[in-house]
């Protein structure tokens, strides 16, 4: 059975001007139709890097040195730009962080949107804005007609990110890519668009490759998860299983570092040390440094991602 | 309960930020004629808190709710438009300068981001040794050096790295010295303004757990600012949560994570992603947070909350004490009309 | 550890210094001005402002390489029979010396006045900023005209003579503070708001360690990179000035006055006398802004997240 998309073994390096560095080293991972899969990891760890590559956001001095990315089965890691342009904001989209960024200031809400449309749909404007209009009552925004005249700046933050989301929406993509769309969120609104962005997965069959580094978030919203750690994926598998039972050490340590995990009172679980940088990743497995297993072939031999049971694949020599 | 004085209260305490700007910015036309409108910041409205001497308590709610306001009001750097805030018994909100000096080595504050927090031109040892010379005129520099090492220690820095500058260390790094800062002086009491929000998940269980080393080693009390409830239980006696400037809830931990009265409270717990655990549909708020410039009338929250009714639209409710001795103001809990 | 040379070898500074051809070259240039106008008393031919060199029989005579020229006169000379080349490294020693000076006056009040009304803010901020914008809504040009004239009137030629050079400086240096004050103010409107600042208050350190010990060495990078700019301004004001005659003295020629004496003289075929010290300026202006277009883009990224 074909993928979505399949991601094979993806490296992306960085030219630097003491040398290349590898900021993402060998990932690996499919997504199907109507799939949610996390990608999951600490601040450094390239969960951005690999959500940009794939549609090719990456700007210089980073390059993809090695794998392939199938979309709908074809290959487009090497397309060209006008043929990326096809593809990027139309089959595949992508939601930031700030939505006060990604939102022109000085534009309607619905010049915004129009624009989208038009770029990508040979249509009216007038229907254009009916697409936008759709769009807006699918995300639940209150008074959505009132919406398109107004700017960004008179919307809040929550406002600003489903209409973020609304405008992914407008073309109808297969994927939408969202890096982090909820860390600037207050914690009552993060759950309403995490619930909307699972909705909207399911009753339009949308994959969705949801970037964060909050494990909490993650374990409510997707069905699988990649966690990375300096630049690979350490653990792959279904959301339920890695949160329950991890198999890699640092999973186990990172769900042990969330409060709510420990009773009150109780240290936490901590991780010495910090993930290194990428000009001073270890010998063997990067994690080697801080994990309580290791032995003398984690310094040596890095590993590769194997079945450990469960359906979770894990690197680790020790599991 | 404790019969000891509490070291620091806070009683009913306002304060309003003016942003109408100059003269013309005020100005409106409206109705036919010229007006002037002021617009304010209503920060933080008539809270009464206190804080007990060792204990932990934690100040949450989310943005604009005026908590990070409030810590400032506490620590002298905005002064109150009305209420009194007391340290160890002793009015400090009215204070000059030159009079505050005894207490800010008693009263020392942690902020959230650790990479604006440190003065960027400064060398660690620079930063740390500054409060401490000021403070201690007669000091030499090889007393200053010895007590410099040793905070370093204790908050799990090299003493070695004293001169490097911030930009040369790791986020983590960077706020374990702004703890050492905060602890250079000996105080009894510490304003943490989001301490681990800007840092990443294990990073943050390291600092957590040294904020509650430090608290047993140094017998200190803590006054801790965040909107990450699952930190807050696990390392706060009471908790109080803030809505819009307004107080909801004040409650021991417990109390308020298995028993929440406030109708915000529960909608906050509800809304925390647990990890593993597959969550119970969230309390849904109707509309979106107003601003803290146009208040809404009687309770702050009614207009967000599934037991409002015409009281709760016309009266601001009071804090009452529960039988639990937590405090709550809501008057749909006051008459038994939100249900368990 | 690190010796500081090695430090700075391998900082981005350094980096981006060689990788850029345009700041290397001006940075080159620079220093040979520089270097010249530091040695002028011992490589100028002669010394042009001693009226026992100058003889008027030399006046008007072509450079070297024209008909009439003579290898006495590389350059030539000018109306008034002085060497070009001496008067020419003397006028750019005046000209840098001034320019130097009235930056340095500039950037002392605009610093300080930008400071105080950015952090204390308030009634200070609206005083101190309606002088600047009073200052600013002058054409400095005549502001400085206005106090040369003034100064001339009231001291007589004489004493301004004597005391050009540093009444230049003055004049320029007060002219132009209102720039360095804003841009200070709004850096210092930025910093004060920053947790620093606001761990440096809850330590209890009074306003003026604040300000000057903890807020001024943080802004002082966009103070750095007009100062380099305000350089090549303060020249050509100082040129512009001299050309109208308000500035350096006929008898001590800067740059600027060289040109302005020699405009009289350009059609009617001596260009040398204008061409020379304007192309001197000219070029000495070009590096400066080109150096300070390159200082501003290398300090502009430098973000905290180091």
């Amino acid at each position: 059975m074909s993928h979505l998309l399949e991601v094979n073994d993806l490296e992306v390096k960085f030219a630097l001007r003491f040398g290349d560095i590898t900021a993402i080293d060998g990932a690996g991972f499919t997504l199907d139709k109507g799939e949610r899969l996390g990608l999951v990891g600490e601040s450094g760890a390239g969960k951005s890097v690999t959500g940009f590559s794939i549609i090719n956001l990456i700007s210089k001095p980073g390059y993809i040195s090695r794998g392939s990315i199938f979309f709908e089965g074809k290959e487009i890691s090497t397309y060209s730009d006008a043929q990326m342009r096809k593809i990027r904001g139309n089959r595949i989209s992508m939601i930031f962080q700030d939505p006060m960024m990604t939102l022109n200031p000085v534009f309607t809400i619905g010049y915004q949107m129009v624009e989208t449309v038009l770029a990508h749909r040979k249509v009216s404007k007038a229907q254009a804005r009916a697409i936008a209009l759709e769009k807006l009552k699918k995300v639940q925004i209150p008074s959505p007609e009132e919406r398109l005249d107004q700017y960004p700046h008179e919307l809040s933050g929550g406002m600003r990110q489903r209409i973020i989301i609304a405008i992914s929406l407008l073309v109808d993509p297969a994927i939408i890519i969202a890096d982090e769309p909820t860390t600037a969120l207050d914690v009552t609104i993060q759950a309403e668009i995490m619930d909307l962005l699972q909705e909207l997965c399911e009753t339009e069959k949308m994959g969705l490759i949801l970037i964060t580094h909050d494990l909490g978030v993650v374990s409510q919203v997707t069905e699988k998860i990649a966690v990375m750690y300096a630049g690979k994926i350490i653990e792959y598998g279904p959301t339920d299983q890695v949160v329950k039972s991890p198999v890699h050490p640092y999973t186990t340590g990172l769900i042990g570092s969330i409060p709510g995990s420990i009773p009150p009172g109780e240290d936490l679980k901590q991780i010495p040390g910090m993930m290194p940088t990428l000009t001073n990743i270890p010998e063997g497995c990067a994690f080697n440094p801080r994990c309580e297993l290791r032995q003398d072939i984690c310094t040596q031999k890095t590993p590769v991602l194997e079945d450990k049971g469960n359906g979770i694949m894990a690197a680790c020599h020790m599991k | 309960m404790n019969t000891e004085q509490p070291l620091v209260t806070m009683d009913n305490v306002v304060k309003h930020f003016d942003i109408s700007g100059g003269l013309l910015d005020q100005l409106s036309f409206s109705g036919g004629k010229f007006e002037l409108e002021k617009t304010t910041v209503k920060a933080v409205n008539n809270v009464s808190l206190f804080v007990n001497k060792g204990e932990t308590l934690s100040v949450v709610g989310e943005s604009g709710c005026g908590k990070s306001t409030l810590a400032r009001v506490i620590m002298g750097l905005y002064p109150p438009n009305s209420g009194e805030v007391r340290y160890g018994g002793e009015r400090i909100d009215n204070l000059t300068h030159g009079q505050w000096m005894p207490f800010r080595k008693k009263m020392q504050m942690i902020f959230q981001d650790p990479y604006a927090s440190l003065n960027p031109r400064k060398t660690v040892r620079q930063t740390l040794e500054e409060p401490l010379r000021f403070h201690n005129p007669g000091m030499t520099g090889a007393e200053a050096g010895d007590k410099i090492a040793d905070v370093m220690e204790k908050v799990g820095v090299d003493p070695a790295w004293i001169t490097r500058y911030p930009h040369e260390f790791s986020g983590g790094q960077r706020q374990r010295i702004s703890i050492a800062r905060g602890l250079i002086l000996d105080p009894q009491f510490i304003v943490a303004d989001e301490p681990v929000s800007a840092l990443d998940v294990s990073i943050q269980a390291q600092i957590l757990n040294l904020l509650m080393e430090l608290r047993e080693e140094m017998d200190l009390t803590y006054l801790f600012i965040t909107h990450d409830l699952s930190v807050v239980h696990h390392i706060s006696s009471r908790v109080a949560v803030l809505y819009l400037g307004t107080l909801c809830e004040l409650a021991s931990a417990h109390d308020l994570f298995y028993e929440p009265r406030h109708p915000y409270t529960r909608a906050l717990l509800s809304a925390i992603p647990r990890v593993g655990e597959k969550k119970a549909k969230h309390i849904k708020l109707k509309g979106e947070v107003p601003t803290p410039v146009n208040l809404p009338t009687g309770c702050v929250f009614h207009g967000r909350c599934v037991y409002a009714d015409e009281r709760c639209s016309r009266e601001v409710p009071e804090l009452r004490e529960l039988d639990n001795g937590g405090f709550v103001a809501c008057h749909g809990v006051e008459e038994g009309r939100v249900m368990e | 550890m690190k010796t500081k040379l090695q430090k700075f070898k391998d900082s981005y500074f350094f980096y981006s210094f060689k990788r850029d051809k345009v700041a290397m070259l001006s940075f080159i240039v620079l220093t040979i001005f520089m270097l010249m106008a530091l040695t002028a008393p011992w490589i100028a031919p002669m010394n042009p402002y001693d009226s026992a060199n100058i003889d008027i029989m030399n006046s008007e005579i072509p450079p070297v390489w024209m008909d009439e020229g003579t290898s006495e006169f590389i350059l030539g000379t000018d109306n008034q029979g002085r060497d070009m080349l001496s008067t020419m490294l003397y006028g750019l020693r005046t000209s840098i010396i001034i320019g130097l000076g009235a930056v340095a006056l500039q950037g002392i009040i605009g610093v300080v006045v930008g400071l105080l009304a950015g952090y204390l803010g308030g009634k200070t901020d609206a005083i101190l900023m309606r002088l600047a914008d009073i200052q600013f809504s002058f054409p400095y040009l005549m502001v400085a005209i206005f106090m040369s004239a003034i100064f001339q009137v009231v001291f007589g030629l004489g004493s301004f003579e004597r005391l050009a050079v540093p009444l230049l400086t003055l004049i320029i240096g007060f002219s132009n503070w209102p720039m360095f004050a804003r841009t200070i103010r709004a850096s210092v409107i930025g910093e004060k708001n920053k947790e620093y600042v606001e761990a440096a208050r809850v330590i209890g350190l009074p306003r003026w360690t604040i300000m000057f010990r903890h807020i001024l060495p943080n802004s002082l990078t966009s103070v750095m990179v007009i100062s380099t700019i305000q350089v090549a301004n303060a020249v050509m004001s100082e040129a512009a000035l001299s050309f109208l005659g308000l500035g350096m003295p006929v008898t001590k020629p800067s740059l600027g006055s060289l040109i302005r004496a020699g405009q009289e003289f350009f059609f009617s075929g001596s260009w040398w006398i204008t061409i020379f010290p304007g192309i001197w300026l000219v070029i000495f202006v070009l590096v400066i802004n080109l150096l300070g277009d390159w200082l501003r883009d290398v300090l502009n990224p430098k973000l905290y997240k180091g």
